[in-house]
């Protein structure tokens, strides 16, 4: 039994045309013993990016104190808001400092990056748990479920989904990955970013 | 507290004296105005840094000495006073750009580097057991948050922004020259002639691609910054800023 499964809880961030949506379940466990089914593992960073923490719970808390006052000094020192992919080499680095003691923590990024002619272009990755950054296209998982949502996501996802539909794609790889996890699930969060509003849904889910 | 070793205020040199100056620093200014001229000219479209690089003798190899430095793709500084001081605070601010790019995966944007520089240079008015840098810098950097900028810092820590600015021997009159010729839509061209306009007022000898550096930022077009997003994620983004070679700075002395 690994550390990184002891609490469950998944997190998947999928793109869309103009849009981003980073979802996750709601379980916080103690192994197969149930604790809550309203733990919030995702968190937003500035108005454009959301921050996923799946992995150890304990952990969750700690990285997102870290990385709330490195990007509020980031903030303050630079006097601008933090761009997606500058955010994802900062979350890389504090990972990658801990790296013979690492958090037991797989992040997820999502969110909408200026581009210098001032449109937004969506922006998601991952990293490892000791920081490697993983920059994808399509969609990036992490948690428990993780292998069942790579397959869930393959089948459904495709390019330049408007924003409705790149949250039902979301929603239905979520819910059914998690429902073949007995580690995550119990209800889902989805956030979809877009470049002038982020909305947030709960979801029910199975709750065996 | 008269003692043998100097008692209370021989911890630092820099003590305020009774009329609220630290003549060190005060000291270390007039080091710099014996340093020979540099100067520092934002265009629309790029920056300009140039100085003098004078020999005591015809005998010094001068294509080995180095008066304006590359400190990391998009920022370059130019300095007036110290040589060896200048040295030290280069390796100091190429270590910090350094690990910014560690941290962040892109360059530090020149405000923030010249912070970190006018930190370091502070720090050595307040430590005990040193004396304050004996240079003026000009630091010239673009990025994409601010666009070209151009900074000056004292050896007292403390940094402004400018259009223009001249620091080292003649500043004042090199100032007085650069506010008649300045505009607020010079190019980049007219920017490096103004330069070697105004070093050539105070200039001593002949003025030649042998005894003028020059560096200057390229502002780049939306088209290059979206490849350099690319790059930066290679850590290997095109250059702003660049020394002009020899043969460069003799075609813009020719015209």
């Amino acid at each position: 039994m690994s550390i990184m499964d002891q609490n469950g809880g998944s997190v998947i961030a999928m793109v869309g045309k103009n849009c981003v949506a980073i979802a996750s379940d709601l379980r916080l466990g103690n192994q197969a013993l149930g604790i809550s089914s309203n733990f919030q593992r995702i968190f937003p960073v500035t108005d454009h990016i959301y921050l996923g923490l799946p992995g150890l719970a304990t952990d969750v808390a700690t990285l997102r104190e870290r990385l709330r006052f490195r990007v509020n000094m980031y903030t303050i020192k630079e006097e601008r808001e933090i761009a997606p992919e500058t955010f994802a080499h900062l979350v890389s680095s504090t990972l990658y400092e801990h790296r013979f003691g690492p958090y037991f923590i797989e992040p997820v990024m999502a969110g909408l990056s200026k581009t210098p002619t001032g449109g937004y272009k969506p922006f998601i990755a991952a990293t490892d748990l000791i920081g490697c950054l993983n920059f994808a296209k399509d969609f990036v998982v992490a948690g428990t479920a993780s292998t069942k949502l790579y397959g869930v996501a393959e089948g459904l996802w495709e390019p330049d989904l408007e924003p409705e539909d790149l949250f039902e794609t979301i929603s239905q790889t979520l819910m059914n990955a998690v429902d073949r996890d007995a580690y995550s699930g119990w209800g889902c969060v989805v956030h979809l970013i877009t470049k002038d509003k982020v909305v947030t849904r709960t979801l029910k889910g199975r709750m065996d | 507290m008269a003692s043998a070793d100097g008692g209370a205020y021989s911890y630092s040199l820099t003590v305020f004296s009774p009329s609220g100056k630290l003549v060190q620093i005060e000291h270390a200014l007039a080091a710099v105005a014996q340093g020979t001229t540099s100067l520092g000219i934002k265009a629309t479209n790029g920056i300009v840094i140039a100085t003098e690089k004078k020999t005591s003798s015809i005998l010094i190899d001068d294509s080995v000495i180095e008066k304006v430095a590359t400190i990391c793709p998009n920022i370059g500084i130019v300095y007036s006073g110290m040589g060896p001081d200048f040295r030290i605070l280069v390796t100091k601010a190429r270590k910090s750009a350094q690990a910014y790019w560690k941290i962040y995966g892109e360059y530090p944007p020149t405000r923030v580097l010249t912070q970190e520089i006018a930190t370091v240079m502070q720090q050595a008015t307040q430590s005990g057991g040193v004396r304050p840098y004996g240079v003026s810098l000009l630091v010239a950097g673009w990025d994409n948050h601010r666009g070209p900028s151009l900074y000056q810092v004292d050896p007292s820590g403390s940094f402004w922004a400018w259009k223009a600015s001249a620091i080292g021997k003649n500043m004042i009159n090199a100032k007085t020259f650069l506010e008649k010729r300045y505009n607020d839509d010079i190019s980049l061209e007219d920017a490096i002639h103004t330069a070697l306009l105004t070093l050539k007022e105070g200039f001593e000898g002949q003025m030649t691609e042998k005894t003028i550096e020059i560096g200057v930022i390229t502002v780049p077009t939306p088209t290059e910054q979206e490849e350099g997003k690319i790059g930066g994620e290679t850590g290997r983004p095109k250059p702003t800023f660049r020394k002009l070679s020899e043969e460069e700075v003799r075609d813009y002395l020719a015209l």
